[in-house]
């Protein structure tokens, strides 16, 4: 049992998964029940298995016995160990937060939404252990097939943008299909080891290279890297509030994992960086993804969508720390793996929150009010606003130092001017917020009628206290990015800086 | 130079097949047309996992008596056939998620079309 604790996770997810219909046939509440405890399940095995990586090495485990490279294996090195453990705590905590959102924006379809999220983290946690090419590609497709149902369920819209994603997301695997496609024929293997150690023999290879250009387009649609990111504001902007609080810091993080993991520790920095110049493309493309993302931000009016806008620039902070090729870039990026899953779960549950309480997430309409009507919400904001600026000491701040210092490294200035100029966009979509919520009074106060206003409000059911079960969430996960800014030396030292890529 | 042309004709056929379904994706007004599209593309890799595994004087990956056990060179490859069963199991999954996804948009906006779709979208 303990052995085989790098297979436990996926096996856990998929079992549960398939057993919440069966088991929540009488009352559908048992669904959310077996939900959080699968995700507790995954989480204690995945702590697990990060303390047994960070004590002995990486860990491997053969499907059925069959050695690699004809088997199916599933390699667990501190990278992988720590972007499943990343992936199963947000997961988890989200789900804390949808029991008391009470499926209020998935109209009674709890029972097979739970199962798809469950299903989702299956992908999610196969995709990252995986050390098999095409067992990567199944995996994709339980996780981004999960991810459509997920953003359909949701508002009027929702299907319109799922189907847009759908479109786009299976044109991505199918190119990384035929990437690896290209790749068995000229190594006639699918392990990602024994590929790697195949590779060096071929590199003049045209295949090769068509395959690493596949791969990469196929993985970028999914990461919604720059002029790939179509299908994202939509679907975020119009899945109901717990996909979004999942699939945003969860679905693009897994796409950045795959393209870090086939570039660097398939195809080799060296080819990937020189033979083909792919990182530099990557990283120019980040670069201008970063700035589109944030200016478009500035432009929306919706919160959820503003906040997917950002989600597309700070997915080019990591394709700039990927593209870099470089260690601290690689440190940075891996890092904002982490700290971005924190802080956009965050500021997704604060976006609900509001649409809970008030129906509307729309920032014009924002004021005082809020913050009177959701103290702690607020507080959380603005905290995870803080680190997505990148204030020190919250969490952002690192891993955004460790993007520039790469970027003077590399010696790019412009790259070092782009990161500097969209930490102040992110200030002025974030501020416009923040201005609102604590500067702003509400429009009753101004016209003067006080009294009718307080006693509406204390009528309603909308004010006064703030739900415990959608509060504590979104302020664990905040406070959490204090705590990771503080830790962040450990994190690099303990865990990021084992397994940097060889040739950096 | 036709030896390249001739000696070549599946890929030629795959790669045609590849851009008729990229180009109904990319193209086509109609979502059901767009799955189409899909499904051609996802049927292009999938004819081209098969087609590389071609091998001329050789049998199907079933031991022969004739053939024997010792020389793997008399029996194609099985490989890419059982992953193909693996894609083709996906390519029906995607297929189902994506008309249940067309369902559920033509019971909202009565069209598919897409860009009626648009038109009712910003009028709602």
């Amino acid at each position: 049992m303990i052995q085989n604790s790098p297979a436990l996770v996926p096996l856990l997810l998929l079992a549960t998964a398939i057993a919440i219909p069966v088991l929540a046939i009488k009352k559908t509440g048992v669904a959310y029940l077996v939900a959080v405890a699968a995700a507790i399940g995954s989480v204690a095995i995945s702590a697990y298995n990060m303390f047994r990586v960070w004590k002995g090495g990486p860990l491997t485990y053969h499907f059925g016995g069959w050695m690699p490279p004809i088997g199916i294996e599933y390699v667990l090195d501190s990278l992988s160990a720590f972007v499943a453990l990343v992936v199963n705590v947000v997961a988890f905590i989200v789900l804390c937060h949808a029991g008391g959102l009470k499926g209020s924006d998935i109209s009674g379809k709890s029972v097979p939404y739970y199962s798809l999220v469950l299903l989702f983290l299956c992908g999610a946690n196969g995709i990252v252990m995986t050390g098999d090419l095409f067992n990567l590609y199944v995996f994709l497709e339980i996780f981004s097939l999960a991810g459509y149902g997920l953003i359909g369920i949701g508002e009027k819209q929702a299907p319109v943008a799922s189907f847009r994603y759908l479109i786009m997301g299976t044109v991505g695997a199918s190119f990384y299909l035929l990437g690896i496609g290209f790749l068995y024929i000229v190594t006639g293997s699918l392990n990602m080891a024994d590929v790697r150690d195949i590779l060096p023999h071929i590199h003049g290879n045209p295949a090769v290279a068509a395959a690493l250009s596949l791969i990469v387009i196929g993985v970028g649609i999914k990461m919604a890297i720059f002029p790939l990111q179509g299908w994202l504001p939509d679907a975020y902007t119009y899945a109901p509030s717990t996909s979004s609080a999942l699939v945003a810091p969860i679905g693009t993080k897994i796409a950045a994992y795959v393209l870090i993991r086939i570039m660097f520790f398939v195809f080799g920095v060296k080819f990937v960086s020189q033979s083909l110049p792919i990182t530099d493309l990557i990283a120019w493309l980040s670069a201008i993804g970063i700035i589109y993302g944030s200016v478009m931000a500035i432009a929306q009016n919706e919160m959820k969508r503003m906040l997917a806008y950002s989600s597309i620039a700070q997915i080019g902070y990591i394709g700039l720390g990927i593209g870099l090729a470089n260690p601290l870039g690689y440190i940075g990026a891996v890092l904002h793996i982490l700290n971005h899953a924190f802080m956009k779960g965050a500021l997704f549950l604060v976006a609900a929150n509001i649409r809970k309480n008030s129906g509307h997430s729309d920032i014009s309409k924002l004021d005082a009010s809020y913050r009177k009507k959701l103290p702690w919400s607020m507080a959380a904001f603005t905290l995870a606003a803080l680190s997505m600026i990148g204030l020190p000491p919250t969490a952002g701040f690192f891993s955004k130092w460790y993007l520039a210092l790469g970027a003077i490294d590399k010696g790019n200035w412009v790259f070092l001017a782009v990161i500097l100029i969209s930490s102040l966009l992110n200030a002025v979509y974030f501020f416009r917020i923040l201005e609102k919520v604590y500067l702003v009074p509400p429009p009753a106060q101004k016209a003067g009628e006080d009294l009718p206003a307080e006693t509406k409000n204390r009528e309603g059911s909308l004010i006064g206290e703030e739900k415990y079960s959608l509060m504590i969430p979104a302020v664990v996960l905040s406070f959490s990015l204090l705590l990771l800014g503080l830790l962040n030396a450990n994190i690099v030292k303990g865990i990021i800086q084992r397994i940097i890529p060889l040739g950096m | 130079m036709t030896d390249f042309i001739l000696g070549h004709y599946a890929y030629w056929a795959i790669i045609f097949l590849l851009i008729l379904g990229l180009y109904g994706m990319i193209f086509k007004n109609n979502l059901v047309k767009k799955l189409i599209g899909m499904t051609i593309l996802q049927v292009a890799i999938i004819m081209f996992y098969v087609a590389s595994a071609v091998k001329w004087s050789a049998t199907v990956p079933v031991l022969d008596p004739l053939a024997g056990a010792a020389d793997a060179a008399k029996y194609i490859s099985p490989l890419q056939h059982c992953l193909m069963l693996t894609a083709i199991v996906v390519g029906v999954a995607t297929s189902g998620v994506a008309f249940s996804l067309a369902i559920a948009i033509y019971r909202r906006y009565k069209t598919l079309n897409e860009s009626i779709l648009l038109e009712r979208m910003k009028s709602s």
